[in-house]
């Protein structure tokens, strides 16, 4: 055991598949020599050389792309966006050749695109993106959003493994500041598996990334009140472990989505739609959603705060429903 | 005699092969498209196929390189091996395609087990993916090339850009023809660019550029093959512009009424000419047109 941050995770991630399979590869700007624009990468060119940890152009078409076809031919490439807003300029080519391959013509695409994601570091509009929505309506795609280190480096490992793209979003604002004991063995966290993170019985919260944490503090809270709430850290958005959400959902009968993404088709759109669908005779109370406002991250810190979802917000969807 | 840059007797007459096997298969295609047996839309490759076919010869198979080609360059991938009852049962859309019914016409192939991958629609997406194959075959010590397929109209696309930047800074094993046929759907050229050639777009990002004449079967082996090897030898990417004439509109349903008069007619002398100039392609070595033609129809009853 050893404490790791949850970007060591990553970095611990990416360089023990390099060493155990030399068809892992990285892509992406400024992954080398500098080490990553979050020296994610830090040490990694070093170690395997500039062969397998390739500066590319500020071309993200052409990093999800030459990742694609790279896979395709039988490598493991992770490509790296700078930032996940990044990857929307690699929309194109992810949704309709990455996605698309294995069901068009039965060519597996297993890449893996990561990089930072979320708000609460005042990166403003165009370095906070959620981007989990934007990929769930493409059919051929994975995404997982990791909150722990634990997860973050299992989750990974289990990406590259993977034979399909993953879409795997790290969330900036936990970098250096969550630290966890990991065991030294090679583990991987499998892709499609909820966590429950805390067992309750009064109401459910499903969340994932960095809002896992503001479930925590709310749960506390609700705990001095004799409240106890179930925290289901999904993990994995796409495929998503509706048996766990079902589950938990029959147990509490109240469920709250919570995510950091805009509301308006957000991802907890699909996964209040699938509880009406299958658990309505389980519930007590109309399923609430808890979510940044419809706007762009915006970068000013008061703004920023209003914008996105916090304690005080979770707090007052909960004692909504717990009074319903 | 014509130059015939050292292919043999029986090159000539395989790439002879491919050139009547590529027209006999289409013309069978137009049959069954108006039986209302294709499915979806037939894109004839009037005018392309001699490109097409010349492109891919100059492509050593064995070596494991890779062909990617457009929606007109059925032709390549028959020299890659393709079948043509595969591509006959992709434009019908039967469960026993090689896509099961999934994707259409020559949408189909593996760069690793079959030698050619069929593009996506967004055509500029396969410069990158093209990138990415040769980067590991490059990795993966093969020695092998890719030699990718766009036009006019998708080398306006930001992929394409993408691609084709990162694949000259990586000095990878890449050959991209960039077929100058003139119209982009509707869309003539001089409403794609301003350069003076297609070739000149290699300028700006230090690969090789030249031009070809597309009509010219044996230049454009010529050209691709010198390409080839530049790439074998790491000497870097090559925009190969080939010049040539969309004889038919962008799929069977388009009559072409954007082109001008005068412009058709242009194009009919143009590809008349072509015709003779395939028939010389025989008969330069001394071989009889009717003998070639004679072994090739053989050749198609055995494929």
């Amino acid at each position: 055991m050893s404490e790791t941050t949850y970007i060591e995770a990553i970095t611990q991630a990416m360089a023990e598949e390099m060493a155990r399979d030399e068809r892992v590869f990285l892509i992406g700007e400024d992954v080398g020599a500098y080490g990553g624009a979050f020296k994610t990468s830090a040490g990694l060119i070093e170690r395997f050389g500039p062969g397998r940890v390739i500066d590319t152009p500020i071309s993200e078409i052409a990093i999800v792309g030459a990742a694609s076809g790279a896979a395709l031919m039988g490598m493991r490439p992770i490509a790296e966006m700078q930032f996940i807003d990044f990857i929307t300029c690699a929309y194109d080519m992810l949704v309709n050749f990455a996605a698309t391959s294995r069901y068009r013509v039965g060519s597996a695409c297993p890449i893996v695109v990561r990089g930072p994601a979320g708000g609460g570091v005042h990166g403003g509009p165009f370095h906070s993106l959620n981007p989990e929505a934007m990929f769930m309506n493409r059919p051929g795609l994975k995404i997982v959003a990791p909150g722990t280190a634990y997860d973050a480096k299992g989750l990974l490992k289990a990406a590259i493994r993977d034979d399909d793209p993953v879409i795997y979003i790290e969330h900036k604002y936990l970098y250096r500041r969550i630290k966890e004991n990991l065991p030294d063995d090679d583990y991987i966290v499998p892709i499609g598996k909820a966590n429950i993170r805390r067992k309750g019985k009064d109401l459910t919260i499903l969340t994932w990334g960095a809002m896992i944490y503001v479930a925590d503090e709310a749960a506390d809270e609700l705990q001095k009140d004799g409240v106890s709430a179930e925290i289901i850290d999904l993990r994995s958005i796409l495929p998503f472990d509706e048996e766990a959400i079902l589950e938990s959902v029959a147990k509490t009968n109240r469920v709250v989505i919570l995510h950091e993404a805009p509301l308006t088709g957000g991802a907890g759109a699909e996964f209040a739609a699938r509880i009406a669908e299958k658990a309505f005779d389980y519930l007590d109370a109309p399923i609430k959603r808890v979510a940044a406002l419809d706007v762009p991250t915006p970068y000013s810190p008061p703004l920023e705060a209003a914008a996105l979802p916090n304690k005080a917000k979770l707090l007052a969807a909960i004692r909504e429903l717990l009074a319903y | 005699m014509i130059e015939t840059f050292g292919l043999s007797r029986d090159q000539l007459l395989d790439i002879e092969y491919y050139l009547k096997l590529t027209r006999l298969l289409e013309e069978r295609l137009v049959a069954l498209f108006r039986q209302a047996k294709v499915i979806g839309g037939l894109y004839r490759s009037l005018g392309q196929e001699g490109e097409s076919v010349a492109a891919a010869y100059a492509l050593d198979f064995k070596q494991g390189d890779v062909v990617q080609p457009l929606i007109r360059n059925m032709g390549s991938i028959l020299v890659a091996g393709a079948r043509p009852a595969d591509i006959i049962r992709q434009y019908m859309a039967k469960g026993n395609s090689p896509t099961r019914g999934r994707e259409l016409n020559i949408h189909f192939g593996h760069p690793d087990r079959d030698g050619f991958i069929g593009q996506i629609s967004m055509l500029g997406d396969m410069i990158p993916v093209m990138a990415g194959i040769t980067l590991a075959g490059r990795m993966q010590k093969r020695n092998l090339v890719g030699l990718a397929f766009i036009g006019d109209g998708g080398s306006s696309t930001g992929a394409f850009w993408e691609g084709f930047n990162f694949a000259t800074v990586q000095r990878l094993p890449l050959v991209i023809i960039v077929e100058h046929n003139h119209y982009a759907y509707s869309t003539p050229t001089e409403k794609q660019t301003l350069a003076n050639t297609l070739a000149d777009k290699a300028l700006g990002v230090g690969a090789i550029g030249e031009t070809v004449d597309g009509n010219d079967v044996l230049a454009v082996y010529d050209a691709t093959k010198r390409a080839v090897t530049r790439a074998r030898n790491g000497e870097g990417v090559t925009l190969l512009e080939v010049k040539t004439f969309r004889l038919k509109g962008h799929a069977e349903h388009d009559n072409q009424s954007y082109v001008p008069r005068e412009m058709v007619g242009q194009r009919s002398a143009r590809s008349v000419r072509a015709a003779p100039r395939r028939e010389r392609l025989c008969n330069g070595r001394g071989l009889q047109g009717d003998r070639a033609t004679r072994e090739t129809r053989s050749r198609r009853r055995d494929g």
